[in-house]
């Protein structure tokens, strides 16, 4: 049997006895845990978020797809109805934050969604034994999900144009930053509901029942004033509400509309009667997202 | 077949204490001692469902004890889980790679994740893959790879960042025979060419004598613990089988006439004598020609599978078969 194991090992220097010559191959010594270990572990992860997201054609396809149907297709027919109520406003203009929003949320829980397939392909596995810390992986992934959900974004953002939005460097900035806090906000509640979700199917249909009722009650496809009480108080609870609503702001400042229209469209969320700023939304957001990413640190860090 | 001529290093490269794994009700665990010495092949044996798995899993840091104590490399694997993780490599039972990735990308991955100096990883990853034969095939999807191929890239994976100790559960479960006996080949060349202490599981008897010692364990105990050789002599019978018309028939008559305990296994009446060979002529010449003739007589050299039965009563395969039972009806309890 020995004399046919040499033949792999040809490449390799193979002189000395097995005894004093094992130490031809470079021996590693792997480094005690350090600030730098964990930024490695994060930037490792992140980076195979995206080359999955790279070789994946077919996602990248149907993202590029969705908006397009959205805009394009939804936002005319729907025009036709809605020309009344709009008050010159291209309804496509007015629906555009809600799109991309839609568009980012859909990636960017597709993103968390890998996360299920690594544990039923076991992968997850590989990256929990590692001598990191299971936060360095949590946000890795939330970043990843956020870098790639943010690219859908920007591909949206391209769009812009063509429904009336201008390319103006202050309002693309302000919406790129809103999108990205979005995609990470949604990345880390779908890596918080995998941390407890072990199935594919039941995760689906947790985000569905999840992300659906979220987004029509945001507001990403109608103004936020002057709904039935019921509505509003829903709207005012859904997270989301926060992230649409300051894109619309922005949006809208950059339009050339007249005052009316502003009002009926751009309403712009209130608490009571006092008016949210785009900040507060903002921070909304942002704290609802740092919630969830902590809580799903906990989750991962008790799993065995 | 057995090179043992490696050294075996001085200090212990896994020690286990009372080691104890209840799961609510089960003890999957009950109480194991051992230790491995820095250098061995050390290979852990019994039925599906015995507790092996459980236990590589406490000794890797991946499920926590519910007693007792385990070093791996010199460290807690309860209080320096860190310092474990970075001594030690696994290969799983299933398949931890992502098949998304090519075969370099998985490898560059794990060096990442492990911090091994970005200077040596081409190198370091050059080594490993040549050596389970892969280095040509680094450019390609994990996807497309055969199980077998698999198997030998997690292989390399686990040897990347230098381990002192290598995990493998169950390496060759699932693979063809050729297959397996190349991964015995990787397996025993490592031996020979790193320092490194090899703790492997497996329910494969035939493999099990490729290891330097050998612990059987059988519902969540250890069982016996010792080289192949002595464990076989330990046993100092060859094993008989005979088929007849009625079983029970002929198990009595070898009781009376013979005064050998016999029971039925694998669909035959097995028994342990010494010197088997020279027992069948002497077996056939005292039959009862009233008993039930004997239609096919089988001797063999004691094997692990001996002693497993020796010591537990039962042949491996049988064992299992039960515990296959038992996990069914627990599975059933529980679709309930």
């Amino acid at each position: 049997m020995a004399s046919e194991t040499t033949a792999p090992l040809a490449s390799l220097p193979a002189t000395g006895s097995p005894t004093s010559g094992s130490h031809e191959i470079a021996g590693v010594r792997v480094p005690t845990r350090s600030a730098g270990s964990e930024l490695r572990a994060i930037k490792v992860v992140w980076k195979r978020e995206l080359i999955r997201f790279s070789r994946d054609r077919l996602r990248i396809l149907t993202s590029l797809m969705q908006p397009f149907l959205f805009l394009f297709v939804l936002g005319t027919g729907l025009s036709r109805l809605a020309s009344a109520g709009t008050h010159g406003v291209n309804l496509r203009t007015f629906v555009y934050p809600g799109v991309l929003c839609m568009a980012v949320m859909f990636t960017a829980m597709f993103s968390a969604a890998s996360l299920v397939w690594d544990r039923e392909f076991g992968f997850l596995r590989e990256m929990m034994v590692a001598p990191v810390r299971r936060s360095s992986l949590v946000l890795g992934k939330c970043f990843g999900g956020a870098t790639v959900a943010g690219f859908q974004g920007v591909i949206v953002l391209c769009l812009a144009g063509l429904v009336g939005v201008p390319y103006d460097a202050g309002l693309i900035a302000e919406i790129f930053a809103l999108q990205l806090l979005l995609a990470f906000a949604i990345t880390a509640f779908g890596v918080m509901v995998a941390a407890r979700i072990t199935q594919m199917q039941s995760f689906m249909a947790l985000m569905q029942m999840a992300i659906m009722p979220m987004y029509f009650l945001s507001g990403a496809l109608f103004p936020v004033s002057g709904l039935p009480r019921w509505l509003e108080i829903l709207n005012r609870l859904d997270p989301l509400t926060y992230a649409v609503d300051p894109m619309r702001r922005a949006v809208f400042a950059h339009l050339h509309i007249s005052a009316a229209a502003r009002h009926a469209l751009d309403p712009g969320v209130t608490w009571w009667s006092w008016h949210v700023s785009g900040l507060v939304e903002a921070a909304v957001v942002s704290l609802l997202g740092l919630l969830m990413l902590t809580i799903a640190i906990v989750e991962f860090g008790r799993a065995e | 077949m057995n090179e043992s001529d490696a050294p075996i290093t001085s200090s212990p490269a896994v020690t286990v204490n009372g080691l104890v794994k209840r799961y609510d009700e089960v003890e999957a665990v009950r109480g194991i001692d051992f230790e491995v010495a820095g250098g061995e092949i050390f290979g852990f044996l019994g039925p599906n469902g015995a507790g092996k798995s459980t236990t590589i899993n406490m000794l890797c840091t991946l499920v926590r004890p519910s007693g007792g104590s385990a070093t791996v490399a010199g460290h807690d694997v309860v209080g320096e889980r860190d310092e474990v993780r970075r001594n030690i490599g696994l290969v799983f039972q299933d398949t931890t790679l992502d098949g998304y990735l090519s075969a370099e990308q998985n490898l560059r991955l794990h060096a990442e994740l492990y911090g091994v100096p970005r200077e040596l990883v081409r190198e370091r990853m050059r080594q490993v893959m040549e050596m389970v034969g892969l280095w040509e095939r680094r450019g390609t999807l994990v996807n497309t790879f055969s199980g077998g191929m698999k198997r030998r890239l997690e292989i390399a994976r686990g040897l990347l960042h230098s381990p002192r100790v290598l995990f493998l559960d169950e390496p060759t479960v699932g693979l063809d025979p050729q297959t397996r006996s190349s991964i015995w080949r990787y397996i025993r060349e490592l031996k020979a060419r790193e320092d490194i202490t090899i703790f492997l599981t497996t329910h494969y008897m035939d493999e099990a004598e490729y290891c330097d010692r050998i612990a059987i364990m059988d519902q969540g105990r250890i069982i016996v613990l010792d080289t192949p050789e002595a464990l076989k002599a330990k046993v100092g019978k060859d094993r008989v089988q005979i088929e007849t018309d009625d079983d029970q028939v002929a198990i009595a008559a070898l009781r009376e006439r013979f005064g050998i305990e016999a029971t039925v296994a694998e669909g035959a009446v097995t028994f342990g004598v010494p010197e088997g060979e020279q027992f069948v002529p002497r077996l056939f010449d005292e039959w009862d020609p009233a008993h039930p003739p004997i239609r096919s007589v089988s001797v063999a050299r004691p094997s692990l599978d001996d002693v497993f039965m020796s010591y537990t009563g039962t042949t491996i395969r049988d064992a299992e078969s039960t515990s296959t039972d038992r996990m069914r009806n627990v599975a059933r309890m529980m679709s309930r």
